[in-house]
């Protein structure tokens, strides 16, 4: 397999055609099986029979946005320990495991650095208030 | 075509035969049309063995919660109950496509089509035999995080989209489930990683052996805690119980496909099932072995090309279904898990214990070479 040959992922082009297939065979069937007939009353978003009120576009739980930067941090410092990772048995096996390993616990020590920051600043715990923690609530 | 199964069956005779014969017919070369046909035979095959499993899954999860809770189940269609799940799809084809009048269209059908692709693209990797694998990527789990995390994309999507309460909710809940379990997903998998010294399926399940001593599970003690690991994170990336909470009916309707209805709910319910196969596939190869057959090498060199890949593909779905009814007991076992206990169980017990356990594995190559601890322990 050389990995300049771009003909290894032909297997997934394909595998992704397969899924747009499934899709669209099944979208179709269905408007082909189904009838469709809407009214203004169906087209309403459920809001346990009541008339929905407002939007549901509207201002959010700033902790989903919050998640989601730690989340990024972790992702790209697990995406670069990858390579790291696979040539770890390979150097291991040729005797350079002692440098490898110095190299790879200091990447891990970055993330474990950045998982205490965050649990130090209190942005793992999902409820967090913003004034000092007297009622005890995590 | 660079793929595993086309080049098992250009080895035999009959591949070569047909091409010749129909090279001299056709008067060109037709290697590249044939091969082609095959993997196209091939992949088909195995997304209509996963769409049945998980089809069969919805009757699997209704059946066994049934034995649980001390109930009969669906007994009326077929056999057992066995075409349940063709009534299910037949009723919800015929269902009415209801399109919410405020919904953003495009990114509403959009939804069910990435959840889809994500899933279905998975199978091109999914390790089923040494040959009859559609391709053994070089990159083989790298593929599967990385693609897999579309389904995350659908699911904040279709709850984006439907601009319902519910949706919206669930859709939020699910987007920050989703990436954050993904953490110690990916950290217990580079572990495995480093022990078998390479990402593609084929080196990871070739590392590993048939009998259970020589899987990575039991290969060392942190390996164990890994498999725990990648396995509850699995059900929380899947949004299974106790972690489904992007769904859980009791609060939120049905969470982010509220709106959907009819064939593209069933998609979504589709893409989930047949990604906790995938799931359950890949946690039996990374740690239990995969499709290794439990017999010595010598016995295995002498069996023909042909039964080998069957009876690894009988062990790979045995593993892998072993886990899937698994992950249905403990759907009906424990009570879902609130909000903020299941971002600090993320973040405060698995992900330090994942890292732990990737410092401990590579501190274990280094010290010991590699070697399981079974092994050191009766040399």
């Amino acid at each position: 397999m050389s990995s300049e040959n771009l003909d290894v992922f032909l297997p997934v082009v394909i595998m992704a055609v397969i899924a747009v297939v499934i899709y669209a065979g099944a979208i179709i069937a269905s408007k082909i099986l189904s009838n469709l007939n809407p009214t203004p009353q169906k087209q309403t978003a459920y809001e346990c029979g009541e008339e929905p009120v407002g939007t549901a576009w509207s201002q959010f739980n700033i902790r989903f946005y919050v998640v989601g930067l730690i989340f990024i941090i972790f992702d790209v410092e697990s995406v670069l320990m990858f390579p790291v990772a696979a040539v770890f048995k390979e150097l291991n096996e040729i005797g350079h495991g002692g440098y490898v390993l110095i190299i790879f616990l200091s990447f891990i020590s970055v993330l474990l650095e950045g998982i205490a920051y965050c649990w130090k600043k209190g942005d793992l715990n999902w409820v967090m208030s913003y004034q000092k923690n007297k009622s005890g609530v995590k | 075509m660079n793929s595993t199964v086309v080049s098992f069956f250009s080895q035999f005779e009959f591949f070569n035969d047909a091409v010749k014969s129909l090279s001299e017919t056709l008067g060109f070369n037709t290697y590249a049309a044939v091969s082609l046909l095959v993997f196209l035979v091939a992949a088909t095959v195995l997304t209509i063995v996963c769409a049945t499993i998980g089809g069969l899954g919805t009757y699997a999860e209704r059946k066994i919660s049934a034995d649980i809770q001390a109930r009969v189940g669906p007994n009326r269609v077929g056999p057992y109950g066995l075409l349940q799940p063709l009534a299910d799809a037949l009723k919800l084809l015929t269902k009415e496509d209801i399109f919410p009048a405020n919904a953003d269209k495009f990114m509403f059908y959009l939804a069910p089509f990435l959840c889809v692709l994500g899933v279905f693209t998975t199978l091109a990797v999914l390790p089923v035999s040494s040959g009859l694998t559609l391709t053994h990527l070089n990159v083989g789990v790298f593929y599967i995080i990385a693609v897999s995390s579309l389904v995350g994309v659908g699911v904040f999507l279709g709850g984006y989209a439907s601009n319902s309460k519910w949706s919206m909710l669930g859709g939020m809940r699910g987007a920050s489930q989703i990436i954050s379990y993904e953490v110690p997903i990916t950290i217990s998998i580079i572990a495995i990683v480093v022990l078998s010294g390479g990402m593609s399926f084929e080196k990871i399940v070739s590392s590993q052996g048939g009998l259970p001593h020589q899987w990575f599970i039991f290969h060392n003690p942190f390996t164990f805690i890994g498999f725990f690991i990648f396995f509850v994170s699995g059900l929380a990336e899947t949004n299974r119980a106790p972690f489904d909470l992007p769904e859980a009916e009791s609060e939120l309707v049905s969470g982010y496909h509220t709106e959907y209805t009819g064939m593209r709910f069933a998609l979504f319910a589709l893409a989930e099932y047949v990604e906790i196969f995938v799931l359950c596939a890949v946690a039996s190869t990374l740690f239990l072995g995969g499709y290794q057959l439990p017999l010595p090498e010598t016995i295995v060199s002498k069996m023909p090309a042909a039964a080998v890949q069957l009876w690894q593909t009988v062990i790979f779905f045995i593993k892998a279904l072993a886990l899937y009814y698994v992950v249905i007991w403990v759907r009906w076992t424990l009570p879902r898990i609130r909000v903020d206990r299941l971002m600090s169980i993320c973040w405060k017990v698995l992900t330090p214990f994942a890292i732990f356990n990737l410092i401990g594995v590579s501190i274990w190559m280094v010290v010991f070479k590699g070697e399981s601890l079974l092994k050191i322990i009766f040399h």
